[in-house]
């Protein structure tokens, strides 16, 4: 059986001090290695319940629509050799437009939207494309250092076709000028990688008078490259 | 072809907005003949309970098959009727998760040997930064658990932070400590 590649430098380091939260949480022992068997390159496919096209719109589930910059968000789930990732669920999570969450901890005070609470999923098709329609997410304060702000951002769940290709992350929007100061998003050690959060603005995707689009390909961990076949 | 693989992100605070699914406890169905509970607490370096995480666990059925296509053996329907494999529970206020599934059978290793029953276990929270992995063994299966080619890597003092044991039959505790001088074996997968 052919492992998955293990990348370096792709994903943040867990000891990472500038994230305050990482102090007491980030284990301090060096990890076991551990070979990919069957449990490592098999894993769930399925959600656990039916997902239908109106879990896909987080604009149009209450009597009024969503408050907010209305945005169509989608793209593909390919592995890293470029094979699409089809039937995959996608989950997302995401602040309201005024940077507040519908969750009892967020004491941000800005405005709640009783026609939005932030949560959409979807099954991505044959050729690995997923869409969502929501609205653009407001930045919001966190309490991490001195006027420390989120760059405005959609939490992403997937899962691929794999245990190792599982990845929770987030995605981000274009040019945004709080990227600077944000330790999360900063914690990605490579520039390639990080550019690889970043949605882009998409004139094809967005509807004429009707909303924007953005494009972003979510890219799993791939088959690795050096374990060649015998004979 | 290699394209630039996307990176991880931690859950952060609010991953209740999104992700916790109303049966995600239930790797089998509630009622399940055979049926057993894996709970524990999710702890911090200085002992204290996280609140706001989320457990995730993935296994083989009783006979050890995965109805999988990447199963070398074939995919095949588990025997036990609704099983799924994946686990997915949110810890509550107290940092408790709860799984409810059935024992794993062994199967092959990827160099050789057989695997013992395990449960592979993903950890996401506020503070981590990339998600932490580690596996569930069973503590009476001392047979398995000495030929199993994984705990063989895992230096030998700190094998039973990955053993869960039942004090009541088929009730077993898996605590995961993120830090500290019991901190629980993570693998690099
Ligand atoms: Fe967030």
């Amino acid at each position: 059986m052919t492992p998955y590649e293990r990348p370096v430098g792709v994903h943040p380091p867990l000891d990472y001090p500038a994230y305050r939260s990482t102090e007491f949480r980030a284990p301090k022992k060096a990890p076991v290695l551990l070979p990919h068997g069957l449990t490592e390159i098999t894993g769930p496919v399925y959600g656990s319940s039916p997902v239908t096209a109106a879990d896909a719109d987080l604009t149009t589930r209450y009597p009024q629509e969503a408050m907010g910059q209305r945005i169509i968000v989608a793209g593909r789930v390919l592995d890293s050799d470029g094979r699409a990732v089809p039937d995959t669920l996608v989950e997302i999570w995401q602040a309201n437009a005024a940077g507040r969450y519908r969750h009892k901890a967020d004491d941000h005070p800005a405005p709640l939207d009783q026609n939005f609470d932030g949560a959409g999923r979807c099954m991505t098709d044959s050729e690995g494309r997923y869409r969502f329609i929501t609205i653009k997410p407001g930045a919001y304060p966190w309490g991490n250092h001195y006027n420390a702000w989120r760059p405005a951002h959609i939490h992403f769940s997937l899962f691929g076709r794999a245990f190792t290709q599982r990845l929770i992350t987030q995605m981000y929007f274009p040019d945004d000028p709080l990227f600077s100061q944000d330790p999360i998003f900063n914690s990605v050690p490579e520039e390639e990688a990080r550019q690889a959060m970043i949605a882009e603005f998409d004139l094809g995707l967005t509807v004429p008078a009707w909303g924007l689009g953005f494009t972003w390909d979510i890219v799993l961990r791939g088959r690795s490259a050096t374990v060649f076949e015998g004979g | 072809m290699s394209l630039p693989i996307t990176p991880s992100q931690t859950i952060g605070p609010y991953l209740a907005i999104g992700l916790p699914w109303p049966d995600g406890s239930f790797v089998v169905p509630q009622g399940t003949a055979g049926a057993i509970t894996i709970t524990g607490q999710v702890l911090d370096g200085q002992g204290k309970i996280l609140p706001d995480a989320m457990v995730e666990t993935w296994q083989a059925d009783e006979d050890g098959r995965f109805d999988h296509a990447e199963d070398p053996r074939g995919a095949r329907k588990p025997q036990t009727e609704g099983f799924r494999g994946f686990g997915r529970c949110p810890t509550d206020e107290n940092g408790w998760y709860r799984i409810v599934t059935v024992k794993p059978g062994t199967f092959p290793g990827p160099d050789g040997g057989t695997e013992a029953p395990h449960l592979d276990v993903s950890v996401f929270s506020r503070g981590l930064l990339d998600r932490v992995v580690t596996r569930i063994y069973f503590a009476e299966e001392t047979g398995a658990n000495a030929a199993d080619p994984v705990l063989a890597q895992v230096p030998a003092d700190r094998r039973d932070t990955l053993l869960a044991s039942a004090a009541t039959p088929g009730e077993y505790r898996f605590d995961i400590r993120l830090q500290g001088d019991r901190e629980t074996v993570f693998f690099d997968v």
